[in-house]
């Protein structure tokens, strides 16, 4: 078992007193970004990320890094249950579905149980995620060595069509947005040719439009934005965690564990494809209401209601990290920045960073055994603190964090004309928000834009021009194909219900 | 985000997905442009720099079209308010602020400027008493500053007030 060995060796990188120490700081800090409005995984990663760069260039600094920043993934999870349950204000969008029955299950002052059940569910689909990118990543590693260029195009156009047929907004919506995603990241200078593209004569375009401005635009200042709308009072129920309520939850808890099983397996699965944590946890509840013998009760403060979607966002906010790491194709919008910050550290994604970075990989695999870990301790020890973040009245915590996110803004490139165009796409986000353009293809597009480009010109210089070079061999032919018909796939159940309404 | 009872409308769902499809063609035709301009053509040695954005541009045309269409002749927006009379005033009221506090980072550095952005918003909004104001808005940016200069080693823009104090 080479997987066993490889992560033995990456549980003493992680195990390093400095690495730990990241790690606490980490979740802590993904928990408070988690349950502040306005700062989410992944723009509370964007904002941080600059203050890697430094850490990055030491001897083993990017895998102190990269736990850090995953760590504050792993946390912004955990947080997000919290608003949810005791304020019904969903931290993370993720965290919707556990709203249905967290919020219900606070009112009945049920609150300790319900936060309990759902941070041991997070983190029994973390740890099922995890244990999956142990063994499968790997091999999907080894596997995806053997791409080529079409290959690697075919993987982008999959991650993409995929976003277009299985988002729940208007697939043309979809499609707007992500297409300017491709556009922003089309911005500067032609990695191939060098020429100049889309600047317009500026030199502030000189260098494109930087994803992380962009992310804490979109997520950060245009949540603020549709945070601020509904008035400046949150109310909350109570949060008090002691050790009986936790063992009394953790005794029900067994009873649900095909829940839990089936929770899992949604979210992992939803997670490598890039569908997000989002619809996972939605369509886990709904499956779990399906199935479970008190599926009309649902909604009414139900235990198993903040299992099954807790779980599978956990999973797939997890899993997420599996094509990030093997194929350079994140998962999720917090996985994208990731996949930014490695490319900013220097590092390239994708296949070979399983034979060149070994160091960097399994000291992270083993960090997100020990970071769910650590974060189910920090949550369920320190619940009334996070809740307290939650008492500060919007009108002192809304200027803080326009702050912070002005800050993260500048400190990516030190300029001042990032933190304008942050402010841009803080309206941009807003709009979009409010008129359901989803936000998670833009970001992908714009970190991606610039690998899917090249991918497909190295794949149209060796075919000369012939686009059947996607269809050449099974592999690539099957991937594209897929693709094909995912992004048709609305068309096609619109036009089947068009015709079951005549028929 | 359902707006407030007794919210008069300030703008309807309609003409703000008419606005936003708009722009986005604008956007997509830009880079159209642009492609075309750079040359979006088969070259010798391969695919010219304007040859992916072209069909980028393209494709964001085409769907906003089709967004634009939907907008204007589809019936289950109408009547649907985007936002409230009420609302974007809050918005705005957040929104106005902060671009003067952007303008305002080139000429004092960004803590004094924060600083003075925290004091107005909770003085303003939050009705808060000075002293709080105070200790909050200063308090913050001195953590802020220990973080930044002192632990990351992150320079931040600095103006006059820094440079007074010997900390520029």
């Amino acid at each position: 078992m080479d997987e066993i060995q490889a992560l033995a060796h990456g549980f003493v990188v992680a195990l390093s007193l400095k690495n730990l120490a990241l790690m606490f700081v980490g979740i802590v800090l993904g928990v408070i970004i988690g349950v502040l409005p306005g700062l989410g995984g992944a723009n509370g990663v964007a904002i941080l990320l600059p203050l890697t760069f430094s850490m990055a260039q030491s001897p083993g600094g990017t895998t102190s890094a990269i736990i850090l920043l995953s760590c504050i993934y792993w946390g912004a999870l955990f947080g997000g249950a919290i608003t949810s349950i005791l304020f019904n204000i969903p931290g993370e969008p993720w965290s919707v579905a556990t709203t249905f029955d967290g919020y219900p299950l606070a009112q009945q002052g049920r609150a300790g149980s319900a936060l309990t059940a759902a941070f041991t569910s997070s983190f029994v689909g973390a740890l099922v995620a995890v244990i999956v990118i142990t063994f499968l990543s790997p091999v999907v590693a080894k596997f995806a060595l053997e791409f080529g260029p079409p290959e690697f195009f075919s993987v982008y156009l999959l991650t993409f069509c995929a976003f277009v047929g299985m988002s729940k907004e208007p697939p043309f919506k979809t499609l707007a947005s992500m297409m300017l995603g491709f556009a922003l990241a089309a911005v500067g200078t032609d990695p191939v040719t060098g020429t100049l593209r889309l600047t317009f004569g500026t030199e502030k375009l000189l260098n494109g439009f930087d994803f992380l401005v962009a992310v804490i635009g979109l997520f950060g200042i245009g949540e603020i934005l549709l945070t601020l709308e509904e008035g400046l009072e949150f109310k909350g129920a109570n949060a008090k965690i002691n050790m009986r309520v936790v063992l009394d939850t953790w005794k029900e808890l067994p009873r649900y564990w095909m829940t839990s099983l089936r929770a899992s397996a949604v979210g992992v699965f939803m997670g490598i494809v890039p569908g997000g944590a989002t619809p996972a946890s939605f369509m886990s509840y709904g499956v779990a209401r399906r199935f479970s013998a008190n599926g009309e009760k649902f909604g009414t403060g139900q235990v198993e209601g903040v299992v099954a979607p807790e779980t599978a966002a956990h999973a797939a906010g997890t899993s997420a990290l599996l094509p990030m790491l093997t194929l350079g194709v994140p998962g999720s919008p917090t996985a994208a920045v990731l996949l930014g910050g490695l490319l900013i550290w220097g590092l390239q994604p994708g296949p070979l960073l399983f034979v060149e970075q070994k160091d960097f990989v399994w000291g992270l695999i083993a960090s997100m055994y020990l970071g769910n870990i650590a974060g189910l301790i920090v949550v369920l020890t320190c619940v009334p603190l996070f809740a307290a973040i939650l008492r500060i009245p919007f009108s002192v915590i809304a200027p803080v964090i326009i702050v912070i996110c002005a800050i993260g803004s500048y400190t990516v490139h030190n300029s001042i004309f990032d933190v304008w165009m942050m402010m841009v796409f803080g309206v941009a986000g807003y709009a979009f928000k409010k008129l359901s353009y989803p936000l998670a293809p833009l970001v992908l597009a714009i970190v991606l834009g610039d690998r899917a480009e090249a991918s497909f010109r190295q794949a149209m210089l060796v075919s000369q021009g012939d686009l059947t070079v996607f269809f050449s061999n099974g592999l690539v032919g099957t991937m594209t194909g897929l693709a094909l018909a995912l992004l048709f796939w609305p068309l096609v159940s619109w036009a089947f219900s068009r015709f079951r309404a005549s028929a | 985000m359902s707006p407030q009872q007794g919210d008069r409308p300030a703008f309807g769902q309609k003409s703000a997905e008419i606005a936003v499809a708009a722009v986005f063609l604008l956007l997509g035709g830009i880079v159209v442009f642009d492609s075309i301009r750079l040359g979006a053509r088969w070259d010798e040695d391969g695919p010219q720099a304007g040859y992916f954005p072209f069909y980028i541009g393209l494709l964001v045309c085409i769907a906003s079209v089709v967004n634009l269409i939907h907008a204007w002749i589809g019936k289950k927006d109408a009547g649907r308010v985007f936002v409230g009379v009420t609302q974007l005033k809050m918005v705005l009221a957040v929104l106005v602020p902060a671009s003067i506090y952007v303008a305002l980072i080139v000429w004092t550095g960004i803590y004094a400027a924060s600083v003075v952005f925290i004091a107005f918003f909770m003085r303003w909004l939050g009705k808060y008493a000075w002293w709080k104001v105070g200790a909050v808005s200063v308090g913050t940016m001195v953590v802020f500053f220990l973080i930044f200069e002192s632990w990351f080693k992150v320079p931040l823009p600095k103006g006059p007030l820094e440079n007074l104090l010997g900390l520029g």
